[in-house]
């Protein structure tokens, strides 16, 4: 591996520097805590000094000339990163959610799958939630697909005033859900008789009574099927964004052939253009389902803790924080993972395949 | 050409109703911020407010707000050009110098990108509380960091796999080692993925709820918790409260209407594939 070895004096002074620098600046702070302005920054200046060490190190392999080595090298911190806060946090919520923990002490003690049993039997909140996602997730990909796949036919017609069309659609993607959620909770405001007000005002107005909702205070299941309008409309104009990409891909020359050939309109977007988007299709709904099924902040917006339109990371949320049953949560987490991660291994696995054989 | 004329006229009409809809909600926030407090009624929510433009109401949602966004700036801009600089680096590695396995590790990395947090959240709470970063907005930053290798990475990795490698070879031949080859003709070339990978991170740390909850206390909130906290009180000034929310969402709005471009590419190389 290490085929050659160059000295660089210089670079080895350097290297020698940091690394000193760095063990004396982790030495110090294992003694002294470090206070800026009040605040305890004692584990980010270790972060520091572990890095400014790490940086010495590696300039020292650098000098061994091997690309691969220095390459790990520098990947390493992001690795060991990813490895904590992903991968042994997984493994730690995993290990919660089989013991007892209730209340503010750690308590390991080994209770089996007893916390899934407990959620899965007798326990109407989360059967609510399983429901609610299973609602949410069919309403908002469906919308989402529909409405996004449209857009961008509509805005494929080579119309005037498609970039101003195309930024309407697309800019509530840049607003935060808690925004979102607290416009559309007052346009969806419930109310009827003389209190009536938001969309349903504009209804009455315009003499469509019958289109006056109660929106997501409809009785359930259904009343969850209207959180889906504030999620559609943040994230219709994304799906169009990746249509219309995968129909800029297909070439204009393909659509010439079919028109030569006498094939109408329709049946080129039937024959030539939907065929080819499958792909895009797939990975739409990849992440809108994986964004579905861990859904939090909207609802917390809009339905106010409201446990009719309960979610699983609600739950998670407020039985983990407000009632420290820390087990149950962890189980709650674990469970919205395995559904996340039954939806995107699969396709991320496919990937890499693909990739490696290219 | 009737007909083409017909279906264009069909297809406006679609479109103007859809845009109606997309742009309802920023017509009643501006609507109802500019209302006077007497004004904020049911009956004429949708009606434009008659005695003159009310400033005040953003003055007032300011004075609400300014800490946490203050919070939120101070949080978003070091995340955003830290984690640019490491998912540069890291794509940059991942994308030119593969060596056997590096799919697998960039393959896992990637599944950070999709976990719930809602799975990781307890050790996390308990690791921030350990090394007394809990509660404040190093630790958010820090956290937020660490989240976001996975789409820093990817965005990079995308766009240098883009590059040609030729590029690299001509610099070896001139005797640039790794990291010369990236200092002097990779990092040079990468401006327009800062430019996505910058305003994809500050947008998602700047709207990001759940670790902004759960790991600061009520003088270090960011804007959305502060913003949620106050639509959740029992009397809602609903022309303040808009107002407010307005303030909340200004800076990627403007970023979104500025630069828009990127911010679309950042969206794009979401869908995984560059």
């Amino acid at each position: 591996m290490f085929r050659k070895f160059t000295l660089r004096v210089p670079r080895l002074i350097l290297a020698l520097a940091l690394i000193l620098l760095g063990a004396v600046c982790i030495f110090t702070l294992g003694k002294i805590h470090l206070i800026i302005a009040e605040k305890n920054l004692t584990s980010l200046g270790l972060l520091a000094g572990g890095l400014i060490f790490y940086i010495g190190i590696v300039l020292v392999i650098s000098m061994f000339e091997s690309e691969t080595v220095l390459s790990i090298a520098l990947l390493l911190p992001s690795m060991v990163a990813v490895a904590i806060f992903v991968y042994s946090f997984i493994g730690w919520s995993i290990r919660v959610s089989l013991s007892k923990w209730k209340g503010l002490n750690p308590d390991f003690t080994w209770v089996g799958l007893k916390q899934y049993y407990i959620l899965f039997h007798n326990n109407p909140r989360f059967v609510i939630d399983v429901r609610n996602t299973a609602v949410f997730t069919v309403g908002f990909i469906l919308g989402c697909l529909i409405l996004g796949l449209g857009l961008a036919i509509l805005l494929d017609q080579k119309l005037k005033g498609e970039a101003l069309f195309r930024g309407i659609f697309l800019f509530p993607m840049s607003i935060s859900f808690i925004a979102s959620g607290v416009v559309w909770g007052w346009l969806m405001n419930p109310a009827t008789g003389n209190r009536i007000t938001g969309i349903n005002l504009i209804f009455q107005t315009l003499g469509l009574k019958s289109f006056i909702s109660l929106w997501h205070s409809t009785p359930q299941p259904w009343g969850m099927a209207f959180t889906v309008i504030p999620a559609v409309w943040q994230l219709s104009g994304f799906t169009m964004a990746l249509y219309m990409g995968g129909m800029r891909s297909i070439s204009d020359d393909l659509r010439e052939a079919a028109r030569v050939d006498g094939a109408s309109e329709f049946q080129i977007y039937r024959y030539i253009i939907f065929p080819l988007l499958q792909p895009v299709t797939l990975s739409a709904v990849i992440i809108l389902a994986h964004m579905s099924l861990k859904i939090f902040d909207l609802i917390v917006a809009l339905g106010n803790k409201d446990i009719r339109l309960d979610v699983p990371g609600i739950y998670m949320w407020t039985t983990t924080f407000d009632g420290t049953n820390y087990a149950q949560g962890a189980a709650i987490g674990v469970l919205m993972l395995v559904s996340v991660a039954i939806l995107v291994v699969p396709y991320l696995v496919h990937n890499m395949r693909t990739e490696t054989q290219l | 050409m009737t007909r083409r004329v017909l279906t264009h006229t069909l297809f406006y009409i679609i479109l103007i109703i859809l845009a109606v809809f997309y742009l309802l909600p920023i017509y009643l926030m501006l609507l109802t911020s500019f209302k006077s407090f007497d004004q904020v009624d049911l009956k004429t929510m949708w009606s434009l407010p008659t005695n003159g433009l009310h400033i005040a109401n953003f003055i007032a949602g300011y004075k609400q707000l300014a800490p946490n966004i203050n919070n939120s700036l101070m949080m978003v801009i070091p995340e955003a050009i830290l984690s640019s600089l490491l998912g540069s680096l890291n794509g940059y590695l991942l994308a030119k110098w593969k060596f056997r396995g590096s799919n697998l590790v960039f393959t896992l990395i990637l599944f950070g990108m999709f976990i719930p947090y809602q799975s990781i959240l307890i050790p996390l709470v308990k690791f921030m509380q350990a090394i007394k970063l809990y509660g404040d907005i190093p630790g958010l930053v820090l956290v937020h960091i660490i989240y976001g290798i996975p789409i820093t990475t990817l965005i990079f990795r995308n766009y240098y796999a883009g590059i040609e490698t030729e590029i690299l070879d001509a610099g070896k031949i001139d005797g640039a080692g790794l990291m010369g080859l990236y200092r002097y003709i990779m990092f040079p070339l990468s401006a327009p993925s800062f430019a996505v990978v910058i305003i994809w991170q500050f947008t998602q740390a700047w709207n990001e709820f759940l670790f902004a909850v759960v790991l600061t206390n009520q003088s270090h909130w960011p804007v959305t918790v502060a913003l949620n906290n106050l639509a959740g009180s029992q009397l809602v000034q609903w022309n303040v409260l808009m107002a407010a929310t307005l303030l909340a969402a200004l800076p990627t709005l403007l970023l979104y209407l500025f630069l828009g471009r990127y911010f679309l590419r950042g969206l794009m190389a979401g869908a995984l594939k560059g």
